[in-house]
């Protein structure tokens, strides 16, 4: 077996995310290469060909992908992956857009959001927003899979030394052009590899008391989240969201702070290690899954968390 | 222009899903169904194209039993002008949907398709992105702004890490995320008028495709639950804890 990963990047780093789908084709076995398309992405195929198990790391640097553009990947991973038996990319929103592309040009099947490999033509992935889990079996000679990240613990990223190859192969579909975009600029680690994550939820009640726990997260080292109620309420940027329609996020330690825990964002955190849940109504079902829970008013709380953590870290 | 909107029938939003004891797939005997969430705001979408005047005829499409008449009287209620439905019973997995909606695509030849993201029963994400790959078209998917713009449309997207704005040549399919628009509810007078509006209905083989499932579903489970933990007291406790027990700080 032969497994394609394309790497999720943004043309100068190698986003963890693809250290997740490398391990996730490991457990399927066989030789693993990792193409890299992007515009002046030498970076990114450099660490690419660092990562633990990967023998191949195949670059396609053309402007055509410089803003991974459906139309363009779509057409150039059914080309190059077309040899394979396996192609895998993250579950991100780059790989949700272009990977049925790439089944739809081969006539296959895509398995969408694995987060376990049973053999190699046999995946497990959450259905119903996480509230079924179903064991899915593909007949197709090429797989197109998507990984959730959470789902496997990333390779290393140092210690390979994959040959690198540069490919000749532009696609310009000339259907689609980029406008613009608008990043949130942020210190903070990202939510989806954050090992500590920190989240608000309608009792926040309004966007200037996220500022407490941006406090607490400075201390911590932790990202910060949102639940859909604080999201919808406009007291955060979209982006921020964890829950089955935004981040899906499993760090060592969450710390959910006024939130109810709605099926809907629990859906995105419940793989955390260790969850807490502070929140003044001691009913909330959060608490159901929460490790520690504390039944406290968090504008009481979130400040005193500062002062205890100033202590200890 | 003409645009095609796709609809699914799935379980209702807010019903609380349980699988079946023989691990088999989920129980939706006596559950109520309802439009995919997703697909509402596509038909909302529509309709506000056909308000503004961009959009002079909306078609509304669905793939499955009969009973998904219902959720394409629906779409019709809320504005839609008439409706397909292509009858099919069991399971019609994205590729074969996407090659059904691509006939239907090559007989009405609307100029923007528009599709949820993705339906809240099978969490695929697929059908939209293989449409246009099928059909040669561009995609803006996850959509949170649509703007029709003469022969081009630009479509903002809900990306990883922020917003992102693409132009793509029309036709072109778009499928919508959560915060493109809040759907209208459907008033009892549109309810009644859209008991006249034309329904096709038509097979899988009058538009020359054959449904052929890839994928097997071996088994389907509840997922592992998780018990609750312990309250603590007061701050203080919370973080000896976090410290000295969980040693996650």
């Amino acid at each position: 077996m032969s497994i394609l990963v394309i790497a999720e990047h943004d043309n100068s780093s190698l986003k963890q995310a693809t250290l997740s789908v490398v391990a996730a084709a490991k457990a399927i076995g066989g030789d693993i290469d990792v193409l890299v398309a992007g515009e002046n992405c030498g970076a990114v195929a450099e660490a690419a060909a660092k990562a633990e198990g990967v023998a191949k790391v195949l670059v396609a640097d053309n402007a055509a992908y410089g803003h991974f553009l459906g139309e363009n990947l779509g057409e150039l991973v059914a080309e190059v992956g077309k040899g394979y038996s396996h192609i895998l990319s993250s579950a991100g929103t780059t790989g949700k857009d272009f990977m049925p592309r790439v089944a739809a040009l081969l006539d296959v099947a895509q398995v969408s959001d694995i987060i376990r490999v049973e053999s190699e033509d046999t995946f497990v992935r959450p259905i119903y927003a996480g509230n079924a889990i179903a064991t899915v079996k593909t007949s197709d000679s090429i797989k197109v899979v998507t990984v959730r990240p959470t789902g496997f613990d990333p390779v290393a990223a140092e210690g390979g030394s994959a040959s690198v190859e540069q490919l000749d192969v532009v696609k310009d579909a000339g259907l689609s052009s980029f406008v613009g975009e608008q990043k949130a600029e942020s210190d903070r680690p990202d939510l989806a590899s954050a090992g500590i994550v920190i989240s608000g939820g309608r009792g926040m009640q309004n966007g200037d008391n996220f500022k407490m726990l941006e406090q607490v997260a400075d201390l911590l080292g932790a990202g910060i989240g949102a639940s859909r109620a604080a999201v919808d309420a406009g007291f955060v940027p979209n982006d921020m969201q964890v829950g089955q329609t935004g981040k899906i996020v499993a760090p060592q330690l969450y710390i959910a702070v006024g939130i109810s825990g709605a099926i809907q964002h629990l859906a995105g955190m419940s793989d955390s290690k260790v969850i807490v849940a502070i929140n003044k109504d001691e009913e909330a079902p959060i608490f159901q899954v929460a490790d520690y829970g504390l039944v406290a008013d968090l504008f009481e709380a979130v400040p005193q968390l500062e002062e205890e953590l100033k202590k200890v870290l | 222009m003409k645009v095609l909107v796709a609809v699914k029938r799935v379980i209702d939003y807010n019903v609380k899903v349980r699988v079946k004891p023989d691990n088999t797939g989920v129980d939706l005997a006596n559950v109520k169904m309802a439009m995919n969430p997703f697909c509402e705001i596509a038909v909302e979408e529509a309709v506000r194209l056909k308000e503004k005047g961009i959009a002079n005829e909306i078609v509304v499409v669905s793939i499955g039993p009969k009973a998904c008449q219902e959720q394409i009287r629906t779409a019709l209620a809320l504005g839609a002008d008439r409706g397909i439905h292509i009858e099919a019973d069991g399971d019609v997995q994205s590729l074969d949907a996407a090659k059904l909606l691509k006939a239907v695509v090559e007989k009405e030849e609307p100029k923007l398709v528009i599709l949820g993201k993705q339906s809240i029963d099978s969490d695929n994400n697929q059908t939209g992105q293989m449409l246009a790959a099928l059909t040669g078209m561009g995609q803006g998917t996850f959509a949170s702004e649509v703007v029709v713009d003469g022969e081009k449309v630009n479509v903002t997207r809900e990306v990883d890490g922020g917003l992102m704005t693409l132009s793509l040549n029309l036709p072109a399919v778009v499928t919508t995320d959560l915060r493109l628009n809040e759907p209208r509810y459907a008033s009892l007078p549109n309810i009644m008028k859209a008991k006249k509006k034309p329904l096709d209905t038509m097979s899988p083989a009058d538009l020359g495709v054959e449904i052929a499932s890839r994928l097997t579903t071996l088994k389907v489970e509840a997922p592992a639950g998780r018990s609750a933990g312990v309250k603590v007291a007061d701050v203080a406790e919370l973080v000896d804890k976090l410290k000295n027990e969980a040693k996650v700080i």
